[in-house]
């Protein structure tokens, strides 16, 4: 799409390194949607996600995450949040999940077709040397002034040195169809 | 596997200009990203996305931001567009953004990651944003523009498209 005083370009030219693996999408009501069998083959692994869920709130809500299904006090969490008034910060230990607090997901008392949205990285996933850590950027909003919508930055470490190959996304009060987890592996060099 | 990471288009400013403009983009992707790196010629210092050429009220956000000294947070409703700038792009060091389109081509309304960094020497500002788009229309096509004067030669804005399986 040339434009005058812009030079412009357009290609369509793939990468090799960054492929999308699996998409998990919620029919309505699960409490927990989970990507396994994940391959070892990639560098990191990359989760897009759109989450509203059946909470009779008008805010937004937290998101659990585990990996292997492992449910013991084997995670840690810190985040830096903002709530249209206040920047905050937290951190908590010896948990049983990694979690998205208060940002990962919608209420579904919130503005209507809205879902908040996570771009969580896991880096070096498959190593069965280190520990794993997790990052998220995270949000949501319903074009409204309550401080009940909820964004931030998130991490979480897990303690074992196994590689991934499952991850779990749970909210007890079950997701909204539509919730949608898209799993992708970015390769190294 | 396919690859799902594809650059859809470049436009790098050769005279200055208030704004850029990616129009008749495809719905074949899940989500957008936009990666804009900016000077300024001159004049005010808000970037501001738009989409489909909708001003309104459709849009929001909530912003969090430190300027080196402190940490804190905001927040805008019913807007005519999304602010993705909160400090002032310099005229010589560029002001790096990222924004994440979540579901461009889907019914439902759009929500947005926008980050933001910047540093000059002795000040600047880095900041985290979540917007929303009021509309469940697919997303045709974005606006980056100015709140007064130019970008200067040299700005450049790059979409990319992310396909899920």
């Amino acid at each position: 799409m040339p434009i005058l005083g812009v030079i412009a370009s357009s290609k369509l030219a793939s990468t090799n390194s960054y492929e999308s693996i699996a998409t998990a999408t919620a029919a309505g009501g699960e409490t927990s949607l989970s990507f396994t069998s994940i391959p070892s083959t990639y560098a990191s692994l990359q989760v897009r996600s759109l989450v509203r869920t059946l909470r009779a709130l008008d805010g937004s809500d937290s998101l659990l995450i585990t990996f292997n299904s492992d449910s013991g006090a084997n995670y840690s969490r810190h985040r830096l949040t903002g709530d249209g008034t206040t920047a905050a910060a937290a951190g908590s230990a010896s948990n049983t999940s990694m979690a998205i607090i208060n940002a990962g997901t919608v209420c579904d008392s919130s503005l209507a077709n809205t879902f908040a949205v996570n771009l969580i990285d896991i880096h070096d996933y498959a190593s069965t040397t280190k520990y794993k850590t997790l990052r998220s950027f995270s949000g949501a909003n319903a074009n409204s002034a309550s401080t009940s919508f909820v964004m931030g930055l998130f991490s979480s470490a897990w303690y074992s040195t196994s590689a991934v190959t499952s991850i779990t996304f749970t909210n007890s009060f079950g997701f909204k169809a539509g919730t949608t987890f898209s799993l992708y592996g970015i390769k190294g060099a | 596997m396919p690859a799902t990471y594809e650059s859809i288009a470049t436009q790098t400013l050769a005279v200055g200009a208030s704004s850029i403009t990616f129009s008749s983009i495809p719905a074949t992707y899940t989500d957008l990203r936009l990666v804009f790196v900016c000077t300024n010629v001159s004049g005010g210092d808000q970037a501001k996305v738009t989409f489909n050429g909708v001003t309104g009220t459709s849009y929001s956000q909530t912003y969090m931001y430190s300027d080196g000294s402190i940490a804190d947070s905001g927040s805008s409703a019913n807007q005519p567009e999304v602010n993705i700038a909160l400090g002032g792009t310099s005229t010589t060091i560029p002001t790096f953004y990222t924004v994440d389109v979540f579901s461009y081509a889907g019914s439902t309304n759009k929500t947005l990651l926008v980050t933001c960094n910047e540093d000059k020497n002795g000040s600047g500002l880095v900041s985290r944003a979540v917007g929303l788009f009021s509309n469940t229309a697919a997303i045709t096509s974005v606006t980056i523009a100015k709140s007064g004067g130019t970008y200067a030669v040299g700005t450049t804005a790059t979409l990319y498209g992310i396909k899920n399986a």
